[in-house]
């Protein structure tokens, strides 16, 4: 069994899952609470990795983060390094394509909360980060632990946006999936055998557990 | 400076409800304002205004001489700013937290646990808002509020969450919870009987306007024109004490004159509401009748508002009688006559005061 694919796997989806937290928490209260009137087409963008193929996904992630691109160059830059084929460049598109697997639950969790609880809050003069802390994140949990554990899901099954990104190096960017595409590649059924029962106990598990927390929220969700 | 809520501020909705509030509240001598009108009149957007939770298209608001919002110089403080307690229909108790934390949510904690103390919910702290009862959460949303030291307390309908029975009976405690308090208070209410046993001062909104205000009594006693006469319902409202009760009536001493009504255990000091649809004209006394009350005296206006008729009549007080416009003709009514009235016991009823 490829372990270092495994734990490769592992630190990309809880990297993951923890630059989603950070930025998935404030763009879904946005979308929840902003009265704006283009709210509509932020919420497309967000949604769009859960209809576009990984393959199309990773392409335009290719090119964005490529060292021809301004993003790109000026990462070069900065770290000397560059970010195709690497663990960095792998995590910005897993970040992208697990993007509304955070938004959305998290959106509607927050959007289940009494909005007038948070309105008594302010006029008990506390701050909006503060009643976001005290009162919106609490009662909003369900919303952000099913959010998270699905991002972390995601990301470990993930596989055409990692080979477009990523590529296939050893110990660097070649996750679980591609391990386990190697193997078959290679004619070796025991180890793809034995790697996809991993996979398999570790996504049943994950997901049990989050119909057990929320069912609400998540039962009405296409699992792509 | 004298204590004092100063507000005019429009506001337009996509609906096509307009706001268009003008309005002066003295704050601190008459401790609770009652903000009083039928559904749909603006009351809740108004105290919403006030509170910072929406912003008037144009206006101003002014607290004690503290600017809270005005177009015209761009200032609009925030909620937070303005620390007005808010209390909401359902009062919003944060579920997740028990009591306690409810009431220390905003507020120094020895402030809190004493207002704790003060409003009996020690027994209580340790518990969830959904496994008290609603008086008791209404009490938990007064304290919270209180706890933060508001400026100004906005109170939104503060009994309707409640069955008719806790009502009633929350009615009276309410008033002294808010006067001890020593914080002034707007109540938005649409009962009339709540407006009268919670407050001092009124203001009574129509269709988004501010038509009339003043001391309670006044406002019920000689409504402004007849809109603010129709959503206050009750022409006659007048001071009176309970001077005696006999086998389920109670007699009320108002003005010179004594008025039988059913006894339901009030005492003491009371207002009497008499709806001028209730009193019923006559020429003369009839012999035998079932009417407990008869008041002769003289009549001193009749204004005729298209089918009705409004009597105004001098019988040691002045009370309001509303009869079809066809029988003050028939009865050849002018100023000057004399006229007895005559009201049924069980059509009065009495407030406490």
């Amino acid at each position: 069994m490829d372990w270092q694919a495994i734990w490769l796997s592992v630190r990309l989806a809880v990297s993951t899952t923890f630059i989603l937290l950070a930025l998935g928490l404030p763009l879904a209260y946005w979308i929840t609470f902003s009265r704006r009137r283009w709210k509509f087409l932020v919420e497309a963008v967000v949604a769009l990795p859960l209809v576009l193929p990984p393959t199309v996904l990773g392409f335009y992630v290719l090119l964005a983060i490529g060292p021809r691109s301004p993003a790109g160059a000026l990462y070069e830059r900065i770290s000397g390094s560059i970010l195709p084929f690497s663990f960095q460049g792998l995590l910005v598109a897993s970040v992208l394509y697990s993007l509304p697997f955070m938004v959305q639950p998290v959106a509607a969790g927050f959007a289940a909360v009494d909005r007038r609880l948070l309105e008594a809050s302010w006029c008990l003069g506390v701050s909006h980060l503060a009643t976001f802390r005290r009162v919106l994140a609490p009662l909003a949990m369900p919303g952000i632990a099913t959010g998270a554990i699905l991002s972390f899901a995601h990301t470990m099954g993930e596989f055409g946006v990692v080979l477009m990104v990523g590529g296939n190096i050893a110990g660097v960017t070649r996750t679980v999936s591609i391990s386990i595409y190697d193997q078959v590649q290679a004619l070796d059924y025991a180890a793809a055998g034995e790697t996809s029962l991993v996979l398999l106990g570790l996504s049943f598990t994950v997901l049990a557990l989050t119909y057990a927390l929320q069912r609400r929220i998540w039962a009405v969700w296409p699992l792509s | 400076m004298a204590a004092e809520l100063k507000c005019r501020c429009r506001k337009r909705r996509a609906s096509g409800f307009e706001l268009d509030a003008d309005l002066a509240i003295p704050l601190g001598a008459p401790a609770v304002t009652v903000l009083f009108g039928p559904s749909g009149a603006g009351k809740t957007s108004l105290l919403r205004v006030l509170a910072g939770l929406e912003q008037p298209d144009e206006g101003s608001i002014w607290l004690n001489g503290l600017c809270w919002y005005d177009s015209a110089r761009g200032i609009s403080l925030r909620p937070q700013q303005r620390r007005t307690g808010f209390l909401f229909q359902d009062y919003a108790l944060f579920p997740h937290l028990t009591v306690a934390a409810n009431v220390r949510y905003a507020a120094r904690r020895e402030r809190a646990d004493r207002l704790i103390e003060a409003f009996g919910l020690a027994p209580l702290a340790g518990r969830r808002p959904g496994a008290i009862s609603g008086g008791q959460q209404q009490r938990v949303a007064l304290a919270r509020a209180l706890a933060a030291e508001p400026a100004l307390l906005l109170l939104d309908e503060p009994l309707s969450a409640l069955d008719a029975a806790t009502r009633t009976r929350l009615r009276q405690d309410l008033r002294r919870m808010l006067v001890e308090s020593g914080v002034p208070a707007i109540v938005v209410t649409h009962d009339r009987v709540e407006a009268m046993a919670l407050g001092d001062w009124m203001a009574v909104i129509v269709e988004g306007r501010i038509r009339q205000a003043g001391p309670i009594q006044s406002v019920f006693g000689r409504p402004a024109d007849a809109q603010v006469a129709e959503s206050v319902g009750v022409e006659n409202v007048l001071p009176g004490e309970i001077v005696g009760r006999d086998s389920g009536l109670v007699t009320v001493r108002v003005g010179a004159r004594q008025l039988q009504c059913v006894d339901r255990g009030d005492s003491g000091l009371v207002f009497v509401c008499i709806r001028g649809e209730d009193v019923t004209l006559s020429r003369e006394l009839p012999h035998e009748s079932s009417v407990r009350n008869r008041l002769c005296g003289v009549v001193r206006a009749v204004n005729v508002e298209g089918p009705l008729a409004r009597v105004e009549l001098d019988c040691g007080f002045f009370l309001i009688a509303v009869v079809t416009a066809q029988s003050a003709r028939d009865l050849g009514l002018r100023p000057g006559d004399e006229l007895c009235a005559m009201i049924k016991a069980t059509t009065v009823h009495l407030v406490a005061v």
